[in-house]
Parts: C-alpha cells; sequence; structure tokens
C-alpha cells in the first residue's frame, strides 16, 4: 500500500460513522499502526463521528497521515457546525452527558490520543482534532 | 447483516455478533435476547463478541445493558472472546464493564456457569 494520503468522510448518520472507522482503521494499516494502536484511534474516531451526528446533525472528518520529522502519527479532524458546546470543562468531565449516553465519549477519547484539541462556539458549531503517533 | 443470530444450543443461547455492528442491529439484539430468553427459558446466554473489532461507549453501553436486561429476567450473560486490544481501549475509555461477565472463550464460559458443552 502506498503512503496514505488525507481524506474526508461526510458524516450524517450512524452508517456514516461505521465508514469513518473503516477509513480510520484502513489508514492506520497502512501507516503499520500495531493493533492496539489501530484500536485506540478508530475507537476515538467513532466518539467523535457519533457526536457529530448525534449533536450537530452532521458533520465532516479528515484524516490526515502526519510524517513530521521521522514520526509517524494519524490525525483525525471532526468539524461540524451544530449548536457548539456552551461549556467545554462540563462537556469533558467523565459522566456528562447531555444525550443519555455514558459521557465517556470525549474524555476517553482524550485518553486514547496524544493530541487533543476542542474549539467549540454556542451557534457556529465544533471542531475536534486528534492526532496519535504511533 | 440485519439481526445477530441467536442461536440456541442445549441449555443456552449463543448469540454471535459478527463484525462491526450498526447501532441499530445492536439496539434490536437487545430486544431479541430477551424474547428469546422468555421463548427457551434460558438462564444462560453467551454473547460472542470476538469479531468486534472496536467497542465504543455507545456498544460497551449496548453490552452493559444487555447483561442487566439478562439479569433481570432470570439469565446471565457472559461476554466471550474479547478482544485483548478492545479491552484495554475500553479501560481507557473509561469503560470496565464491572457488572458484565467474560471469558475468554465458549469452553471457559460453559465452565464458568457450571455447564457441559452439548454440541
Ligand atoms: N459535536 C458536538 N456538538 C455539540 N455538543 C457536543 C458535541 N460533542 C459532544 N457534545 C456535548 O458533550 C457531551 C459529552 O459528550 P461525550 O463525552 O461524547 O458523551 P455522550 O456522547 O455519551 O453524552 C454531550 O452529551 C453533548 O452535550
Ligand atoms: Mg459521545
Amino acid at each position: 500500500m502506498g503512503v496514505p494520503e488525507r481524506l474526508t468522510v461526510a458524516l450524517r448518520t450512524q452508517d456514516d460513522v461505521v465508514v469513518l472507522r473503516q477509513r480510520v482503521r484502513e489508514q492506520a494499516v497502512a501507516l503499520c499502526f500495531s493493533l492496539l494502536d489501530q484500536t485506540k484511534i478508530v475507537t476515538a474516531a467513532s466518539e467523535l463521528g457519533r457526536n457529530a451526528v448525534a449533536y450537530a446533525g452532521g458533520g465532516e472528518a479528515m484524516i490526515e497521515p502526519s510524517l513530521n520529522s521521522g514520526r509517524v502519527g494519524l490525525a483525525l479532524t471532526v468539524t461540524d457546525h451544530g449548536p457548539g458546546i456552551p461549556n467545554v470543562e462540563d462537556a469533558m468531565r467523565p459522566g456528562f452527558t447531555t444525550g443519555g449516553g455514558l459521557g465517556l465519549g470525549l474524555s476517553g477519547t482524550r485518553r486514547l490520543v496524544h493530541e487533543f484539541d476542542l474549539r467549540s462556539e454556542v451557534g457556529r458549531g465544533t471542531i475536534v482534532r486528534i492526532l496519535r503517533w504511533k | 447483516m440485519d439481526r445477530v443470530p441467536i442461536i440456541k444450543v442445549g441449555k443456552y443461547l449463543l448469540a454471535t455478533i459478527q463484525t462491526d455492528v450498526q447501532d441499530h442491529v445492536a439496539v434490536a439484539l437487545q430486544e431479541d435476547l430477551a424474547a428469546r430468553i422468555i421463548a427457551a427459558r434460558a438462564r444462560l446466554v453467551l454473547l460472542d463478541i470476538s469479531a468486534l473489532q472496536i467497542v465504543d461507549s455507545f456498544i460497551g453501553r449496548m453490552i452493559a445493558d444487555i447483561s442487566g436486561i439478562a439479569r433481570l429476567l432470570d439469565a446471565e450473560v457472559i461476554v466471550v472472546g474479547m478482544q485483548p486490544a478492545v479491552a484495554i481501549t475500553l479501560v481507557e475509555l473509561g469503560l470496565t464493564l464491572s457488572g458484565v461477565r467474560t471469558a475468554l472463550n465458549v469452553e471457559r464460559a460453559l465452565a464458568m456457569a457450571g455447564i457441559r458443552d452439548q454440541a
């Protein structure tokens, strides 16, 4: 397999989240991630993709290999134009949910990756960028 | 795949999740299993998730709920074959599935439940 390229996945329904998981898996395999590292980044992608569909009515995911100074990683940016998150500190707390979930998606995702950057503006949307080095 | 197949093996039910499971399939499995537990008067359900490559918080919750529903119906669920990478990832996510019984494979699950395999 060649060097993976940046690719985007539209997120509208839960089926798109399945596609996102598949694409992230393929890219992680192409970058020779270990099975555990694949599992972590795919799980993180699933959580962020679900949130975009559940809370923002959809969004877009961009999967990008990161080949910086000899290090190999996989970055994922999930962008939506939903309602935004009024209190990010609350949302990041394990157990906090407004959707009847477990409230572990954001806090858990942060633990599964090496870089986690969440920006949200009420009324405009949310961008979450994560990166996992191999 | 639209539904997770549930088969009766001797005294227990065996539900095998085949691949990446869609959310509506996981939700249907809750209902199907509850109905089959009653119909088959099963006391034991083995939920084989060895083919699952990831379990996120939604599917993790589903598994915990299935186990809770079965308990209310006087049956026990043993989750069989969770991949090591999945287990490690789940714990890091913050989901320990503490109320859920697990076994590495079907034989060990049956031994746990005190049943000899009649398959
Ligand atoms: N993309 C998003 N847009 C708006 N709100 C969000 C978004 N992602 C997460 N949230 C908010 O943050 C909360 C916590 O999210 P998460 O940790 O994934 O747990 P859960 O999805 O189980 O509620 C959600 O309940 C929701 O209120
Ligand atoms: Mg979530």
